[in-house]
């Protein structure tokens, strides 16, 4: 029931909204038959076509990537330019897999994505929990104190950091590329703020039940606060994948290479085989592109709900 | 290993179940359910801060004693480092450009991809796709389409018979080139932020300024801008923070180069401390990155008051 409240207020927001509407005369009442009314009513058939061709000239780098990926090293420059060359070398990614591992490198950015991200979501709950429900003496300003730090860019912590990580003797470990960014202030601040959306009355009866904190967090506030943890999980996920300054940093292994670092290390080592290079880059960025066009709806939508932006 | 440690923690906490009521407050359990977060904050993002402005303070190698040499690195970035003016110029000039650039075209296509068209949906969620590829590939992918003889020179010659530009080997095109990339993989954010914010928007009062003899125009610029304002707002603070800490697409695309004329300041901060190994010489190019974010974010939220409008 409730789970369903949330699932309208975010319908509200979502994107494909306003299909439902144009059925409804609703609020034009009298005056509806007005002569701009009639007007909008004229399927766009130009403007849809413009908008069309601009997102072909949008995406034709990527549809040239991949194009180029299936050429032979010949044919990559050519006047006029060519779609396709004599035939499709497919074997062009087993020949850029041969160059570098990048299964290893894609199973490496997994594994720090995925733990990375799972470390964020519970740490960040908790956190949020805490300064969302609970009372206790100087909260506010602890939670000033988190709130501060978001405006600190990555850049100021990378030098500590890195002589933390040396310290250590974390250099070209996966600890080093995943605890550094797990216990940030904004999976605590998206999550408190989503928390304190959620009416105190459904914890009640359970307080009353005798639940204490864990099982309230646990069983009545991750369910609701889903669509805010899926949020929260996606972003994360594709923050560790793309990330590239700090691998960069701490990480000269092929052990720990990440997918962004090898296609660097391509870049530097093979940079002239643009071919081969157009098969590494599409390999390096069809995982979180699928995972966008896949997860579509629930990235408009928490989009609109967080409002995540600006990158 | 920090995650079974916070299981542990929790688990803890479910006996003692204190009291709603209780006049103490529930500082036990705060301080269980803070304790994983605050250890990893503590230690990767408060001490850090904390760490990167004193080392600033120092003249810091890798190897051997750092050595107090108070503003002296501050002093030598604004008094005798050529390289960092130029870093510091080139980045104004990148935010300059692709801030203005990132918002009109992302607002321009919110408003374009209106509830007339058909599929929007899937609209948004491509032009959305290069934000959220690792930067390296899309910057890759540029660098094919840029490099002389590459597609956009061999259109060139195709349609007009002469070359394109050379555009990363001259320093006139090369930061430019460099921006068109960045707004084309990054604008999908804020159209999908400014799509929810115009979706957000009632019919009815446009409707109501049709009514009233407003054209399209001017329903957007009185009606329908006012009314996103917050979002518009949010969105230019974060690009605006976001396109100071550029790095990736000059790092890839032309190496800093030619000369220096794609230098920003996080890739001069890079070579100084990890290419050059001046620990502190780097952290205070942070400082002054930090420093130059907070003043312009702060000089944002002071100028909201005049055209920002918050309903509730």
């Amino acid at each position: 029931m409730t789970s369903e409240a949330l699932g309208t207020r975010s319908a509200a927001l979502s994107a494909d909204d306003g299909t439902g509407t144009p059925g409804t005369p609703g609020p034009g009442g009298p005056a509806g038959g007005l002569v701009p009314q009639n007007r909008k009513k004229r399927p766009p058939v130009v403007s849809q076509l413009l908008l069309t061709l601009a997102l072909l000239l949008f995406l034709a780098p990527l549809a040239w990537m991949v194009l180029s990926s299936l050429k032979s090293a010949g044919e990559i420059f050519t006047t006029p330019p060519k779609l396709f060359g004599e035939s499709l070398l497919f074997s062009n990614y087993s020949d850029a897999l041969d160059f570098l591992p990048f299964g290893r490198f894609m199973l490496n950015t997994a594994f720090v994505a995925v733990t990375g991200t799972v470390i964020t979501l519970v740490t960040s709950a908790l956190s949020a929990y805490a300064f969302a429900r609970l009372r206790f003496r100087g909260r506010d300003s602890l939670f000033l104190v988190y709130l501060g730090t978001l405006m600190v860019p990555q850049e100021v912590v990378v030098v500590p950091m890195f002589l933390i990580m040396n310290q250590l003797g974390w250099i070209n470990t996966f600890q080093a590329l995943i605890l550094p960014w797990a216990f940030t202030a904004f999976g605590t601040f998206l999550l408190r703020q989503f928390f304190l959306t959620i009416p105190k009355e459904l914890e009640e009866s359970a307080r009353i039940d005798g639940a204490g904190h864990w099982r309230i967090l646990t069983q009545i506030i991750v369910p609701i606060a889903a669509p805010a943890f899926a949020v929260l999980a996606v972003f994360t996920f594709i923050t560790y994948w793309n990330s590239f300054l700090w691998p960069l940093i701490v990480t000269n292994d092929v052990t720990t290479t990440t997918v962004p670092l090898g296609l660097n290390l391509f870049l530097g080592q093979n940079g002239q085989a643009w071919n081969l290079l157009m098969a590494a880059a599409t390999i390096s960025m069809a995982p979180t592109a699928l995972l966008v066009l896949l997860l579509q709806r629930y990235l408009v939508k928490g989009i609109a709900l967080s409002g995540l932006g600006g990158r | 290993m920090a995650l079974t440690g916070a299981v542990r923690v929790t688990d803890a906490v479910e006996t003692p179940a204190p009291a709603r009521g209780s006049k103490k407050g529930d500082g036990r359990a705060a301080s269980a359910f803070l304790l994983p977060g605050a250890i990893g904050f503590v230690a990767f993002t408060a001490f850090p801060i904390v760490a990167s402005l004193v080392m600033s303070f120092f003249d810091w190698p890798v190897l051997g004693d750092p050595t107090f040499i108070g503003f002296g690195n501050f002093v030598e970035l604004f008094t005798t480092d050529p390289v960092f003016t130029t870093a510091l110029l080139n980045t104004a000039v990148f935010v300059l450009l692709y801030v203005p650039v990132n918002i009109v075209v992302s607002m321009g296509l919110a408003v374009w991809i209106s509830p007339r068209i058909v599929g929007r949906r899937y609209y948004r969620v491509l032009f959305f796709v290069p934000a959220v590829t690792p930067m390296v590939g899309n910057a890759v992918v540029f660098g094919l389409l840029y490099t002389p003889r590459g597609l956009i020179d061999s259109v060139f010659q195709t349609l007009f018979g002469v070359s394109a530009p050379n555009f990363l080997g001259s320093s006139t095109w090369a930061l430019p080139a460099v921006v068109l990339m960045s707004v084309w993989q990054g604008f999908g954010y804020n159209l999908l932020v400014f799509s929810a914010a115009l979706d957000a928007v009632p019919p009815s009062l446009t409707e109501a300024a049709a009514i009233d003899g407003a054209g399209p125009v001017r329903q957007f610029f009185s009606v329908v801008l006012p009314l996103m304002s917050p979002s518009l707002f949010f969105a230019t603070v974060l690009t605006l923070i976001s396109s100071f800490q550029v790095f990736v697409q000059p790092y890839i695309l032309t190496g800093g180069g030619p000369g220096n004329s794609t230098t920003t300041l996080v890739m001069y901060l890079y070579q100084s401390g990890f290419q050059n190994f001046r620990l502190g010489f780097a952290s205070a190019i942070a400082w002054v990155l930090f420093v130059i974010i907070m003043g312009l974010t702060a000089i944002q939220f002071l100028g909201q008051k005049k055209w920002v409008h918050y309903d509730q």
